[in-house]
């Protein structure tokens, strides 16, 4: 596999399509530079500032940009709000579509084949697996992501973080909670 | 995380690297590099990785999820002429032959292949 790459790299440099020093660059960016802090970010601001919230609400591909995470493959992002009746849930059944700029790169899991076809067919037993049990009568709703649409989960925020900084806010939002198979941490 | 018996369990491991060799974040480098570069829309790459990944008995733990992307990746490259198979099969094997004649602890590069130049 490694020489496949490799082979690819060459020929594409040898066209003058593809300079290698940017491959280094890339794959740095997403291993220490992009990750769920940034979401975790924007989480903690709509938790904080209801114009924020709306504007998230009703535009979240420029909400999220004036926080200054864009997407690379120029998609749209949606946000949608965990309520106390509905819980939303993202999966890409189709390969891994993701939103890396918020999230940064998607965990094993979210690529599995089990995942991509039990979120849909059974949100409830995903959920369960990962040690979420929602109330009977709370809704659950999946999304599934596309190339041109990315999903962010706005977990509920937890009870006992009134007057919290958005800084320590941030720290109780979890990657699995802005994808929809966890919540937030509750306040310690 | 608690696991009840469901057929096909998720993969353990929730928190692992995202890349298990270092292949795997050059292959989504490269891809992201090219998509860059204007090569192809990210929809066209959507649609050739998502065939990729549906093809029967891929594994269940999504652990050949970048063996996938990478034959996904060569297909959108030689449907596109900008990497045709043959070209790549050919370099391929030479970078296999410069990394079996380069020294431990030296880094590979294609002037070792034995058969460079000829």
């Amino acid at each position: 596999m490694a020489a496949r790459v490799r082979a690819l790299e060459t020929i594409l440099t040898q066209k003058g399509l593809l300079d290698p020093a940017a491959i280094d660059v890339i794959v740095e960016t997403y291993e220490t530079r992009v990750g769920p802090r940034n979401g975790a970010r924007v989480v903690a601001k709509a938790w904080s500032e209801p114009e924020f919230a709306d504007w998230l609400k009703r535009d979240a591909t420029a909400a999220i940009a004036s926080l200054g995470y864009t997407g690379r493959q120029g998609e749209h992002m949606q946000a949608v709000f965990n309520m106390q009746d509905q819980h939303n849930m993202v999966v890409c059944t189709l390969c891994s579509c993701y939103p890396w700029s918020v999230l940064g790169l998607p965990p094993v899991w979210y690529k599995s084949p089990p995942y991509r076809s039990r979120a849909v067919i059974d949100p409830r037993g995903v959920l369960a697996e990962f040690g979420v049990t929602l109330p009977v009568e709370t809704k659950i709703r999946v999304w599934d992501s596309t190339a041109e649409l990315r999903y962010l989960v706005v977990p509920l925020r937890p009870a006992g973080t009134e007057g919290w900084s958005q800084e320590k806010l941030a720290d109780l939002v979890t990657r699995d909670s802005m994808i929809g198979t966890g919540l937030a941490k509750e306040a310690a | 995380m608690s696991r009840h018996d469901a057929e096909r369990p998720l993969p353990s491991g929730m928190d692992e690297p995202v890349f298990a060799e270092p292949w795997q974040a050059e292959a989504f480098a490269l891809t992201v590099a090219l998509h860059e570069k204007g090569l192809f829309s990210w929809s066209e790459w959507a649609e050739m990785l998502s065939a990729e990944v549906k093809v029967p008995g891929a594994a269940q733990d999504g652990s050949d999820y970048y063996r996938h992307w990478l034959r996904a990746l060569e297909k959108l490259l030689a449907a596109k002429g900008l990497a045709p198979v043959h070209d790549v099969d050919d370099l391929a094997a030479a970078w296999q032959r410069a990394a079996h004649a380069t020294p431990h602890g030296k880094p590979i590069l294609l002037e070792n292949d034995p058969l460079h130049d000829r």
